[in-house]
């Protein structure tokens, strides 16, 4: 063996070595670890790269400005898994080992990856945040404890929408034509059975046209919309889909201002390729958008000016951007929660399902986080995974997000006996014996 | 009749998109019998670079256009060295897991070039119907596929008088029908392999630029290669013709089912369907309806 190939040999064993004594994040001192599984590439990744640009930027700013949750330094690790199932499994199963107190809790950011990696969830003790997205009935803690539909969920959205549409229609539906236009998913499916309890409650004519993925070509389903007249469509949308759909719109004659999205059909990245032909869009919003609040202003002075950590300012104050700044800030809150309760020390997943099952951020609180009104108060129960159940539109105005209404709520009482329904349905076929696990 | 017809219609010029991203496939095929499963990626990669070049320069559409033309063309001779030369007299198989392999280098690489942002691509025709035809006959025509119709038209005119009238193109022809004649008259196959990898880079970058005024330049474009494969099938992978042919069979006949078959069965069908239509057409014309018979003596 030659001297250089001695040396490189050597090398190699002290960082092999040296890796297999490293301590894991979990054993750093007084670090609280954070698995996340992101996507920044691949079909979704202009969504993704905004969503976890804003989570990422929170944390920052909690280090830099805060010093940690009570001096607790937050790190984290980012898995890429291409909002692709199979990668977020894989993703799960690696961010689960890098602590011994677990990962505190997985975004999944895919209804996907939620429903591959549910029933994991519970046998590891690692909490799921879906904020937004995920199974609808999960909302009920007493069947579902180890995940948390935070804020609102799709039922919430779709009961929104259809109320915010009778809103402009001066109360009526009666008789009225509206398409659901649904990405042919999991994801695109999760309305179908509010709105139908909807459309017999309040007398109007739903028809419901699948878009098969990515959606990159719907002049037939727009065809048939043009022959059926309707006088709203709901777009349930994702990714190119949502930009389609706006171009065959327009090309088809139909109005854009008839048209209300979900809260992941909703962003600049949809409207921004849609161009002109997305102006007066609607779209129901978990959050508002812009800078205009004093947490967007602290992670600027922060975290992009004085530590230049940030991530990508051109996505600061974006829909996405915001709602991973929201979704980092209640993660972060229930840290702080659960600290209440188990001390001023890093947390352990499970603790963190207490933190988040008792989570209260209520307006004074979103008031003091510099948040204002970007997104509801939220108090989560065991009965209430979501603790919101808000939604609020927005219009497209060609250049940006305009407010188009205050936070309001769909058919609570329908959307809520209907959860309690299924959930029970799935406690039945499973043998769970739902009840509250306390701490 | 008057639906019927704006279906039809509407079918025949969606199937000319399709068409656009099958003739690329069908120039590399034609001149080396290489299934390039890198073309879909190639139009990402192409149009990206465009609104890349676009944004960050803000030079005159002509001169971005021969910038990301020259992009292109680099591409396809890198991928010549690097990829194809050294797989050279490999089994056909060999040579597809290769451009496997380059559809995530050529993902990845775009990517990391310019970013995984949405962007807006104006090439100043609006997707919208012309009122002539609306206000006479009440049928919704695009302004925006009729023009995507014309660029078709005019490249495949052009790619005919490029393989017909042209010593490159004769030359090409010569490769693809047999490349071991075709060495041995003195034909240099790695340049023409370079050539016809960088013209497949220049269908990519019409292509790119159409479906990316369409939706916006996205990853996404990556699957429009999904559209052209049944297009391929039916039409024949060596036949310029048998793509635009294909296409418009593809285009008419996946519209027209989702649109009268879709609401009895679910709907959502026309993904599939294309398929069902190609795979029946293999049980008739396995070399597709333009594609070249194959005699093996056994």
């Amino acid at each position: 063996m030659t001297k250089s190939w001695k040396s490189a040999v050597l090398v190699a064993a002290a960082a092999a070595a040296g890796l297999a004594a490293a301590p894991p994040a979990s054993a750093q001192q007084n670090t609280q670890f954070i698995g996340i599984t992101g996507y920044r590439v691949g079909p979704y990744g202009a969504n993704g790269a905004a969503f976890f640009g804003g989570f990422i930027d929170y944390l920052n700013l909690v280090n830099e400005r805060d010093g940690g949750v009570n001096g607790v330094k937050l790190t984290w690790e980012e898995c890429e898994t291409e909002y692709n199932n199979a990668k977020g499994v894989e993703c799960y199963e690696r961010l689960k080992t890098r602590s011994a107190l677990g990962p505190t809790a997985i975004h999944p950011m895919s209804t996907g990856i939620t429903y591959a990696i549910m029933e994991k969830a519970p046998v590891d003790k690692v909490p799921l945040i879906t904020l937004g997205y995920g199974r609808t009935d999960a909302t009920d803690g007493r069947v579902f404890p180890w995940v948390f539909p935070l804020m609102s969920n799709y039922w919430d959205a779709a009961t929104g929408i259809v109320r915010f549409i009778a809103d402009k229609e001066a109360g009526n539906l009666k008789g009225k034509k509206i398409v659901l236009l649904y990405h042919d998913s999991a994801y695109g499916k999760e309305p179908h059975s509010v709105l139908d309890a909807e459309a017999k409650k309040l007398g109007f004519e739903l028809r419901m046209i699948p878009v098969p993925h990515p959606g990159n070509e719907q002049q037939s389903q727009w065809l048939q919309i043009r022959q059926y007249k309707p006088d709203w469509v709901i777009l349930w949308g994702w990714g190119v889909m949502t930009a389609t759909a706006l171009q065959t719109a327009q090309k088809t004659g139909f109005p854009r201002d008839k048209m209300v999205g979900n809260w992941w059909a909703g962003a600049e990245v949809d409207t921004v390729a849609a161009g002109p032909a997305a102006t007066g869009y609607y779209a129901a919003s978990l959050n508002l958008a812009g800078k205009g609040y004093p947490v967007v202003k602290d992670v600027e002075d922060v975290v992009y000016k004085k530590a230049n950590k940030g991530q990508d300012a051109k996505l600061v104050g974006t829909v996405l951007w915001n709602r991973g700044l929201a979704a980092a800030m209640y993660t972060v809150e229930a840290i702080r929660r659960a600290q209440e309760k188990y001390g001023k020390k890093p947390i352990t997943s499970e603790q963190m399902r207490w933190g988040i099952e008792n989570l209260d951020v209520n307006a004074g609180r979103l008031k003091a986080l510099g948040f204002n009104t970007m997104v509801p108060p939220v108090k989560v129960s065991c009965e209430d995974h979501g603790g919101s159940g808000l939604v609020r539109f927005q219009q497209w105005a060609g250049s940006e997000w305009k407010i188009a209404s205050d936070w309001m709520k769909g058919d609570s009482a329908m959307v809520r006996k209907m959860i309690e329904d299924s959930a029970a349905k799935y406690a039945a076929e499973k043998g769970i014996k739902p009840g509250c696990m306390g701490g | 009749m008057q639906f019927f017809l704006e279906v039809l219609i509407g079918g025949l010029l969606a199937g000319v998109m399709y068409s656009l991203v099958a003739l690329g496939f069908v120039l590399i095929y034609k001149a080396s019998g290489v299934f390039n499963f890198a073309q879909g990626a190639m139009v990402f990669f192409a149009a990206l670079t465009f609104v890349g070049l676009q944004e960050k320069f803000g030079l005159p559409f002509g001169v971005t256009l021969a910038l990301s033309l020259a992009a292109m063309v680099v591409l396809g001779v890198l991928t010549e060295r690097i990829v194809l030369r050294p797989l050279v007299n490999q089994p056909q198989i060999t040579l597809f897991m290769a451009t496997i392999g380059l559809t995530f280098f050529i993902e990845g690489l775009a990517q990391l070039i310019w970013g995984t942002e949405v962007r807006r691509l104006d090439l100043g025709i609006q997707d919208e119907p012309i009122e002539a035809l609306m206000e006479r006959f009440n049928i919704l025509v695009s302004r925006f596929d009729v023009a995507a119709a014309l660029v078709a038209g005019v490249l495949v005119a052009v790619l005919a008088v490029f393989f017909n009238k042209t010593r490159i193109g004769r030359a090409l022809r010569a490769v693809a029908d047999d490349h071991q004649a075709a060495m041995a008259v003195g034909i240099p196959l790695k340049q023409i392999w370079a050539i016809v990898w960088s013209v497949a880079g220049f269908v990519a970058l019409v292509a790119g630029l159409l479906w990316g005024a369409r939706n916006g330049v996205q990853f996404a474009l990556t699957f429009v290669a999904l559209k052209a494969l049944p297009v391929l099938i039916l039409g024949g992978f060596e036949s310029i013709l048998g793509a635009i042919v294909g296409g418009l069979i593809i285009g008419a006949s996946e519209k027209l089912a989702e649109v009268y078959l879709g609401p009895m069965i679910g709907g959502g069908i026309e993904g599939w369907f294309a398929y069902i239509m190609a795979l029946l057409f293999l049980l008739v014309r396995p070399e597709g309806l333009f594609g070249e018979k194959h005699i093996d003596r056994v």
